[in-house]
């Protein structure tokens, strides 16, 4: 974990209520994809978790959605304001569990962080395919990206604007050697339930510091009590009790 | 050079700063990021004779200047604590640690406190008998002067180090409780815990934290802890250790200047995991500015 100042590059609207952050600053501590970084932001009192999307050399990509007071505070931001950023939390995906043929999962803002973990799967030379699920046609995100670095990628949206329609259990392929997967828990559950390969589940859970100390996001596993925030996000599949 | 150190029940600290219990875990996650040997000392876990889980999620909120937790003592137990936790603390930490106890009955406390204060590496307990979040127990020694007193005598016989009571702010008269645990042979008291609260999820309709009700604490309830620091070390001779809302070495000094021997550091330590560390740094400059001397005040 890293404390540091980041100084914000871009900031744009990608689709309806989703945003793109770039921000320059000291990367060093985010060591794996899955990760995320917490930010202080003027007049609230906790930091905010969000999901690294992309980090490469200095530069830090997040993709949020405007939710709450935090994120369309965030989403009013110009480049050229600095934020107090806390990176490198959490544990992150285990890229030695992939075998040849991974397959991500992601649905609405779980996606984000699935894209440097599809990068870094491309550059290990897996074949990568990225099965991605949202409500509407409008709210899709990062397809391109994912596509640009040589996934396959399969998208199912709730009323059928594209692709299946469905939720993402609705338009998985067969034969994956691995599954990593984030977004809401009941996406979770039915993923889980849907799928018997390995997989790797990145939890939410509503958080004080990030970084271990208060004990308010723990949950129960299999191998005793965790913190998503530091012993998580990620989970994998048999430690895992819903 | 500015003299930060004070005493505290016998014992003499570096300077004033504790971080409060709740928020430093076994002091393993603040270890990587600065050395905590620059801390007076730090008040650990809440430690109870069985492990507990705690309550089930969510068990945090914001709120305006600060938060509210319903964490519910998740905590290993003493035994995985005087195993574990302690063997890998004394790596990092190189001075009597404050052990927080909390418990459901006199036996539990007592059991769990005989244990501890025979550790070489406590120095300290901190009897809590105030966390409002356990349901059966936790609340009402802290809120009744005879209930505080009972657990105070039988936990004393079996101590061999000093014993300081934390108190629950939520009564009517929290002078009171600290007599009755002074006359009960307390050797320090410490307060305030949080102040009970509750949210609403405007969503559901629905209370935000999954046990109801939490405690808040940050800087929104610092002039509520300075305001029974006062009245408390106005009435009592024993220390009393000034803790609620202290987010900056100011804070530290107005907690001082209310009459705390010491001052611990809680929920800055969640937003700001160098608040500790920045308080120590800010604290000799900030001493100078309003001329304030430990030994003479």
């Amino acid at each position: 974990m890293k404390q540091s100042i980041f100084t914000i590059t871009e900031n744009r609207q990608i689709a309806a209520g989703t945003y793109e952050m770039c921000l320059r600053g000291d990367t060093a501590a985010i060591t794996a994809p899955g990760q995320f970084v917490n930010i202080r932001l003027d007049g609230l009192f906790l930091r905010r978790p969000i999901s690294v999307c992309n980090c490469t050399d200095g530069v830090l990509r997040l993709v949020y959605k405007a939710v709450g007071h935090g994120t369309e505070q965030m989403a009013a931001m110009r480049p050229g304001q600095t934020l107090d950023v806390l990176t490198g939390l959490g544990n992150g995906y285990d890229l030695s569990k992939a075998g040849d043929a991974p397959l991500l999962i992601g649905g609405g803002v779980g996606v984000p962080p699935l894209y440097l973990l599809a990068r870094k799967l491309r550059e290990a030379g897996k074949t990568v395919t990225v099965v991605l699920g949202f409500n509407r046609a409008d709210e899709i995100i990062l397809k391109e990206d994912f596509e640009a670095l040589g996934c396959t990628v399969r998208i199912a949206t709730l009323d059928g604007s594209v692709g299946v329609k469905g939720f993402v259990t609705d338009a998985l392929p067969q034969g994956a050697s691995c599954l990593y997967t984030c977004g809401p828990e009941p996406m979770l559950k039915a993923v889980y339930r849907a799928t018997d390969c390995p997989g790797q589940f990145s939890f939410e859970e509503r958080m004080g510091c990030g970084f271990g100390a208060c004990m308010g996001c723990s949950c129960k596993t299999v191998t005793g009590y965790k913190r998503i925030c530091t012993d998580g996000p990620v989970l994998e599949r048999e430690e895992i009790l819903w | 050079m500015v003299d930060l150190s004070v005493d505290l029940c016998g014992i003499r600290i570096d300077n004033p700063v504790i971080p409060a219990s709740g928020t430093f875990g076994y002091g393993q996650e603040f270890a990587k990021l600065y050395d905590i040997n620059m801390l007076g000392t730090f008040s650990f876990k809440g430690t109870t004779w069985e492990p507990r889980f705690g309550n089930p999620t969510p068990r945090i909120a914001e709120c305006p200047a600060g938060m509210m937790n319903a964490v519910g003592l998740q905590n290993p137990g003493v035994h995985h604590v005087i195993e574990h936790e302690l063997p890998a603390l004394k790596e990092i930490f190189h001075k009597p640690v404050m052990a927080n106890v909390s418990g459901f009955s006199v036996e539990e406390y007592v059991k769990t406190c005989e244990l501890l204060t025979e550790q070489e590496q406590v120095g300290w307990i901190e009897l809590n008998i105030s966390c409002p979040n356990v349901h059966g127990g936790g609340m009402s020694f802290g809120t009744d002067p005879r209930a505080a007193a009972e657990v105070v005598k039988a936990v004393k016989k079996v101590m061999t180090r000093p014993l300081i009571v934390k108190l629950t702010p939520n009564v009517t008269d929290i002078v009171s409780i600290a007599k009755a645990c002074e006359d009960a042979g307390a050797d320090g008291v410490s307060l305030i815990n949080t102040l009970l609260g509750l949210r609403m999820n405007l969503k559901t309709g629905k209370p935000l934290l999954a046990n109801t009700t939490g405690g808040l604490s940050g800087p929104a309830v610092f002039p509520v802890a300075v305001r029974m620091v006062y009245q408390v070390a106005k009435a009592v001779q024993i220390p009393v250790v000034g803790l609620g809302g202290v987010s900056t070495a100011e804070d530290v000094l107005e907690m001082l200047m209310a009459g705390a021997a010491a001052v611990e550091v809680g929920t800055a330590n969640l937003v700001d995991p160098y608040a500790c560390k920045k308080i120590i740094e800010d604290l000799p400059a900030v001493y100078e500015k309003y001329h304030w001397n430990n030994t003479v005040n």
